[in-house]
């Protein structure tokens, strides 16, 4: 394609995204660096019959004219990553001068807010992806196997736990693990202890989330893995059955390496979608027990007081946290874009 | 001989049983939740959240006693008429209809030049889509608020459709690109032969043949407009809120008031829509799931 005509078809997208990703995450990175305006006080001596009396007050003009000269506020350069509610530098180095040992140093700096958010979002992302690769390809392999009349229906239900919204699912989850909802009541016989609640407890609070996250991101691998499976090579299988391979050494030596790059894509999305963990902890109402980055910035922009340079330092920082994450995918696909030419 | 072969036809019997044992119990785990919601809807709160007897949720015990008959509507007026969960119902329509329609027109076109095009700008906007498409949307809500609150233009609708368009960009031009990838260019080529132009190419010969692309990248636009949380309940005031937001704005007034089963009808509400989606195109969101894998 001429490069012309390439210009006019992609420049409506191209405008969308610069104008509404790239310019905002530069306002976002420059919003990082400063802090709103206190207002400009002045102290004027107020004489009358009876004394003077030094009074207060802000000055409006001024203030209104700082604000015109420098709408981004004052420049404080990375202060804010190193406040106590992000990166917390002074505490985390006094912390890390009086530690005992490690662990005791991981269990003081996770009462910190930032990584205490850190925490949670990288146990949700390493723990939730692995579950999901392993439990939706048994599903994939058991469906497989299985009645072809029954297949559509299974799939069906199967895509309810992902399709339906986030924050509906985790609600519903919610209301039937409460205490007195249906799943709660049944773990209170289970376990004989009629006080017991899954609200109280952090750890439970947190493999709450993982179960959440792990029912919501099965079908994406099960479909995906499915859809696989019908592409396997039918002769390989054969021979391999022919060299006496049982179903086990079937699925770890043929099935698995056929359906490899399947994996490594699923893992990749998953990584991406689970790093970003903010509605189950909205909808379970667990922000007590366990927070995550998304959730810092969204609490940072909501209520009464948008803490808009708080909120930015905080995304800026979660953006590093991805590009981290993919930073192996992005050499990658670097490589094979120099390989292919 | 004969021995093993029988031992061998009943292992695989005992694997078969397994499976359909595994199977029906995730099935269970993926429906049961939204069953049992569903049918809870109908109830008064005592049974949704029985106390006394698990039972009560299926039977309906208090809900009979209150209104003379196992099933009530009573959550779902007090949702849709007296908390007026109507307006936040036709919101969620405008904002999804909008965003579809405008995130398939651009996506379309930018997708098939990026199929089309070999240079090496193609490849480093393509990376770009793909680092925007991994950013949790929220890192950008601090970039809008200022500028929108300095114009004017915060919490209505057009402002918030022109923002979810353009944060599912990345993700509508890709899904649209492996489709492309999948249409010959041969198809062009002999247009072009033919006296087409590129653009007559693009409208008269590559749209036809990309219809079910364009309805499966269509669908998962709708979802991501129809699911999002984090940026809709940042941009849209009170009064124009949608489905999402408005169910999250009710867990936390309903709770105290004692109307929980408005929010347990709106949840329900919401998921109907889902649920005849996925009936109608179930095949196509399974193809729309595979389509980005089997094509890098």
């Amino acid at each position: 394609m001429k490069h012309n005509t390439f210009f006019w078809f992609i420049l409506p997208t191209f405008l969308a995204m610069f104008f509404f990703i790239t310019l905002p995450i530069i306002s976002v990175a420059l919003q990082s660096f400063h802090t709103p305006h206190e207002n400009v006080l002045v102290t004027v001596e107020n004489c009358d019959p009876f004394g003077c009396k030094k009074v207060t007050s802000i000055d409006h003009g001024a203030t209104k004219n700082l604000k015109k000269d420098n709408p981004l506020g004052k420049y404080v350069g990375l202060d804010i990553y190193f406040d106590r509610g992000h990166l917390a530098i002074e505490q985390v180095s006094k912390l890390w001068n009086n530690k005992k040992n490690f662990s005791e140093f991981i269990v003081l700096i996770s009462d910190l807010p930032l990584y205490k958010a850190i925490f949670f979002t990288l146990t949700f992302t390493f723990t939730v992806t692995p579950i999901m690769l392993i439990l939706g390809l048994l599903i994939a392999l058991g469906v497989n196997s299985i009645n072809q009349k029954l297949k559509g229906l299974i799939i069906f239900f199967s895509l309810l736990p992902m399709i339906v919204t986030p924050l509906i699912g985790s609600i519903i989850l919610f209301w039937m693990i409460d205490s007195r909802g249906i799943v709660g009541n049944f773990l209170q016989l289970l376990f004989e202890d009629p006080n017991l609640s899954l609200k109280a407890s952090t750890s439970l609070t947190w493999i709450m989330l993982i179960v959440y996250g792990v029912w919501h991101a099965i079908p994406f691998s099960f479909i995906v893995f499915y859809a696989g499976l019908q592409t396997l090579p039918k002769d390989q299988i054969e021979s391999a059955q022919i060299d006496g391979a049982n179903s086990f050494q079937q699925t770890i030596h043929v099935i698995i390496p056929h359906i490899m790059p399947l994996i490594t894509f699923v893992t990749l999305m998953q990584l991406m979608d689970n790093f970003r963990v903010f509605e189950p902890i909205i909808g379970f109402n667990a922000e007590a027990h366990a927070t995550s980055l998304s959730w810092i910035i969204f609490n940072d922009l909501g209520g009464e007081t948008r803490q808009l340079s708080a909120a930015a330092s905080s995304s800026i920082l979660t953006i590093f946290g991805i590009i981290i994450l993919l930073l192996p995918v992005l050499i990658k696909t670097w490589k094979e874009f120099e390989f292919k030419k | 001989m004969i021995y093993n072969l029988r031992t061998n036809f009943n292992n695989i019997n005992y694997v078969k049983i397994l499976i359909y044992f595994f199977i029906s119990l995730w099935v269970l785990l993926a429906a049961f939740p939204f069953i049992w919601t569903f049918w809870g809807s109908f109830k008064v709160e005592l049974d949704f959240f029985s106390i006394s007897n698990w039972t009560n949720a299926i039977t309906g015990e208090n809900t009979e006693q209150t209104y003379g008959s196992p099933f009530t509507f009573v959550g779902y007026h007090g949702a849709w008429v007296q908390e007026e969960f109507w307006k936040a119902f036709l919101n969620t329509s405008l904002v999804c209809f909008f965003v579809v329609i405008t995130s398939l027109t651009i996506g379309t076109l930018g997708a098939y030049a990026l199929s089309r095009s070999n240079y090496k700008y193609t490849f480093w906007l393509l990376i770009m889509a793909l680092i925007f498409r991994a950013m949790p949307p929220i890192t950008l809500v601090a970039g809008y608020l200022p500028p929108f609150f300095e114009w004017n233009v915060w919490g209505t609708l057009p402002t918030t459709i022109i923002v979810l368009v353009s944060i599912n960009q990345p993700f509508t031009l890709w899904m649209l690109h492996s489709f492309f990838q999948n249409i010959p260019k041969e198809l062009d080529e002999s247009a072009k032969v033919d006296g087409c132009s590129q653009y007559q190419a693009f409208g008269h010969i590559i749209v036809p043949v990309m219809w079910p692309g364009i309805i499966t990248t269509g669908l998962f636009s709708f979802l991501l407009a129809y699911n999002d949380f984090a940026v809709t309940s940042m941009l849209l005031s009170d009064e124009n809120r949608t489905m999402i937001p408005k169910i999250a704005a009710f867990l936390g007034t309903t709770y105290t008031e004692g109307n929980v089963m408005f929010a347990v009808a709106a949840v329900v509400s919401a998921t109907v829509p889902l649920f005849i989606l996925i009936m109608f195109f179930q095949t196509k969101i399974v193809s729309g799931l595979t389509q980005g894998a089997v094509k890098g």
